[in-house]
């Protein structure tokens, strides 16, 4: 059990060592950061004080080491543009797009399970088909016109939920800021949360289904019918677990991409996450702020897998055995 | 016939002692898959009766039609296919009519299975003291500890050592052998009357094989259970078996006391069948090899199914279907059995080699 976490955690360490290494490349290959920041006007003395300060005057080995130190400690230096630390706006920003993702995440896993497993089961009658056919729609539709179409009915024509923004936002802690607590925080995350969710629950739904079509077909199945255990018992005690092994990896990989995703999604609905913060550094070439995005959506992936793995070793006992010898 | 005046004085034979008591009691059982082409006619009418203690082996090549009756019996036929026509009586209730929700309770409870595959009978994610109890208190009304108290009797009862550490562990931890002995277990939890084991043995190597006959003939002699056991092994049914059926075609051709349908087969297909076999057919005259192979179920011959591979067919044979007839000690579905006009047995031709 402990090598096999202590393996993991390695694998971990070096993605998060390769996503540094690119990260710290954007600095020198995009652009150059004395220039970006001093502007046309400055002397030469200038920038060399600049580079000194900034410790560009260092060998490039010696820089990647100080990176690396100063993002162990979430230190990305100054925006470019704002002239604020990375870090307080990455801060700032991150708890819209947590909440968006979450809430998203558990929109799409608990909606996705819970139709996947339906399809299956009630395969052949109409609301199936119709759930599956609907979930084709959702599938090819892409994310941003997912978002206009649903502004368009329910905000634009219906006038039932916001269009736009986090709506009334209470503190809760120094840091954190909720809209997750008030009518219109509630309200307005609603389509954003639908938007951003959709096409990994149509994913997952399918996934489920599939995967549970096929275990449903084992051996093990038909004997715990045999048995006389009950439909219910068959289908979500023995067929649901054994279709959540394969299905536990691809939707830890799913939440992943729900964050990355959340770019699309923030700038549909004017959302104030890390995705739009993300969108406007790329506009004006802010490096540090990519750099620290770039290095914040791998630490989210790495972190997934990481508990995917984890969770998959506790739902099933051969690996158990196989890592714990004996 | 009348043979007899008097019934009181007829022997006591199994056929007669089973109309009232048998465990077991198939009449005319049908079993059809509709698609889109037509239907398939996967078991036709098929008659057979188990006695309480009694083993009834079943045999048949690959697709005859053994594991779909079995299936069939406890209602884990495969949809479409589905009973069409005919009986199924459990001591003397019929059960072919039951909806899924009445039929629930009779598996496990009255209906023991034990399937061909120990390896893929259990589930992988639960540790076999969880499937045991889960099982024993779907049956039972026992808690928890009563339940897991149970669980190691049976455990032990199928030979299990030193079940109490075992109890906990999960299916991979055990061989194919004591993976099966705990699928008997499962399937024995509730003390069934009727046990259907469908090649209970073909995934395992002999000398496993032979604890596991051994144990299933144990239990259900110690327990005066029915059990249809559905094999291809002809070695298997002269040991463990009292009376054989032979399959064909989605039919059953021959049944009878085992010595009688192993020693002297009454059915032509039987008759290859048992030649074709060693160990068995080595003390007998050379008969023939049987030609060609099995119809596919969507092309079965009109009359006798095995008639394009018949020595003996006749035109009668292509035309009418023979019905179980009886023979000496059994019946068999052959036309030479016909009481009052029985077609000719053609002499066997020599074979050139
Ligand atoms: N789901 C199904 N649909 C249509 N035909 C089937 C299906 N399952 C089995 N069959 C057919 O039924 C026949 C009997 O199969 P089976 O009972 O499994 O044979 P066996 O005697 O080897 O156990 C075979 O011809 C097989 O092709
Ligand atoms: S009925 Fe005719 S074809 Fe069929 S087995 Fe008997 S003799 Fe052969
Ligand atoms: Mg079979």
């Amino acid at each position: 059990m402990l090598a096999f976490f202590i393996q993991r955690l390695m694998q971990a360490a070096f993605v998060m060592l390769v996503v540094a290494l690119i990260a710290f490349s954007l600095f020198h290959y995009v652009g150059d950061p004395v220039l970006n920041m001093l502007g046309q006007e400055a002397t030469d003395a200038d920038r060399a004080a600049l580079r000194t300060q900034l410790g560009l005057d260092q060998t490039i080995l010696v820089q990647f080491w100080q990176f690396m130190v100063s993002a162990v400690q979430f230190e990305f230096g100054i925006s470019y543009r704002s002239a604020r630390p990375v870090s307080e706006l990455i801060l700032e920003r991150l708890p819209a797009t947590l909440e968006l993702a979450i809430v998203s995440a558990i929109f799409a896993v608990v909606m996705g399970i819970v139709l996947g497993i339906y399809t299956a089961i009630q395969r052949g009658n109409w609301l199936s088909r119709f759930i599956m056919t609907a979930s084709l729609i959702g599938v090819s539709l892409p994310t941003f016109l997912i978002g206009i179409l649903l502004i368009y009915l329910f905000a634009v024509e219906l006038g039932w939920l916001p269009a736009f923004g986090r709506g009334q936002v209470v503190e809760l802690t120094s840091w954190w800021d909720t809209g997750l607590l008030t009518t219109s925080g509630l309200r307005s995350i609603i389509l954003p949360a639908i938007t951003l969710g959709l096409f990994q629950l149509t994913l997952i739904m399918r996934l489920v289904r599939a995967e549970m079509l096929e275990v449903l077909r084992t051996d093990y199945i038909k004997f715990a019918r045999a048995r006389g255990l009950s439909r219910r018992v068959v289908n979500l005690r023995h067929a649901l677990k054994n279709t959540m092994v394969p299905v536990i990896t691809i939707i830890g990989l799913q939440l992943g991409t729900i964050i990355a995703f959340a770019i699309i999604t923030e700038t549909v609905f004017q959302w104030p996450g890390v995705g739009a913060l993300f969108i406007t550094a790329v506009r004006f070439v802010d490096i540090p702020v990519m750099a620290a995005y770039l290095m914040m959506i791998a630490l989210v992936f790495v972190v997934i897998n990481l508990v995917v793995d984890l969770l998959y070793y506790a739902v099933d006992p051969r690996l158990r055995v196989q890592g714990g010898g004996k | 016939m009348s043979l007899t005046q008097n019934s009181a004085e007829r022997p006591d034979t199994a056929s007669q002692r089973e109309d009232t008591t048998a465990v077991l009691s198939v009449r005319n059982l049908r079993v059809e898959f509709p698609n889109r082409h037509g239907t398939l006619v996967a078991l036709d009418d098929i008659s057979f009766d188990i006695a309480p203690g009694e083993i009834l082996g079943v045999v048949g090549e690959s697709g005859a039609g053994k594991s779909m009756t079995g299936n069939a019996v406890i209602q884990l036929l495969e949809p479409p296919g589905h009973i069409a026509a005919g009986e199924v009586r459990l001591s003397g209730e019929r059960i072919d009519n039951l909806s899924e929700e009445d039929f629930v309770p009779l598996r496990g409870r009255r209906i023991g299975m034990i399937f061909q595959d120990p390896l893929t009978s259990l589930n992988p994610l639960f540790s076999i003291g969880d499937q045991l109890v889960e099982t024993i208190r779907a049956h039972l009304p026992l808690n928890e500890k009563k339940a897991r108290a149970k669980a190691l009797d049976l455990l032990r009862e199928v030979g299990i050592p030193a079940p109490e550490t075992r109890l906990d562990s999960y299916p991979h931890q055990f061989s194919g052998g004591m993976r099966q002995r705990v699928v008997i277990a499962l399937a024995l939890a509730a003390e069934p009357e009727l046990i259907i084991a469908d090649e209970p043995t073909t995934a395992l190597d002999v000398s496993v094989q032979a604890q596991i006959l051994a144990l299933l003939k144990k239990v259900c002699a110690e327990r005066g259970a029915a059990v249809m056991l559905v094999t291809h092994d002809m070695g298997v049914i002269a040991e463990t078996a009292n009376r054989v059926a032979v399959m064909y075609a989605g039919r059953l051709i021959e049944i009878g006391p085992v010595d009688d349908v192993i020693q002297r087969p009454q059915h032509p297909y039987t008759e290859g069948l048992m030649a074709s076999i060693p160990g068995l057919g080595a003390r007998r005259e050379r008969l023939y090899q049987i030609e060609g192979a099995m119809p596919r179920l969507a092309a079965i011959p009109s009359g006798c199914a095995f008639n394009p591979r018949c020595p003996h067919a006749a035109d009668r044979c292509r035309q009418e279907r023979p019905s179980l007839l009886a023979t000496s000690q059994g019946q068999a579905a052959c036309w030479l059995h016909d009481p009052v006009n029985p077609v000719a047995r053609r002499p066997l031709q020599e074979t050139s080699s």
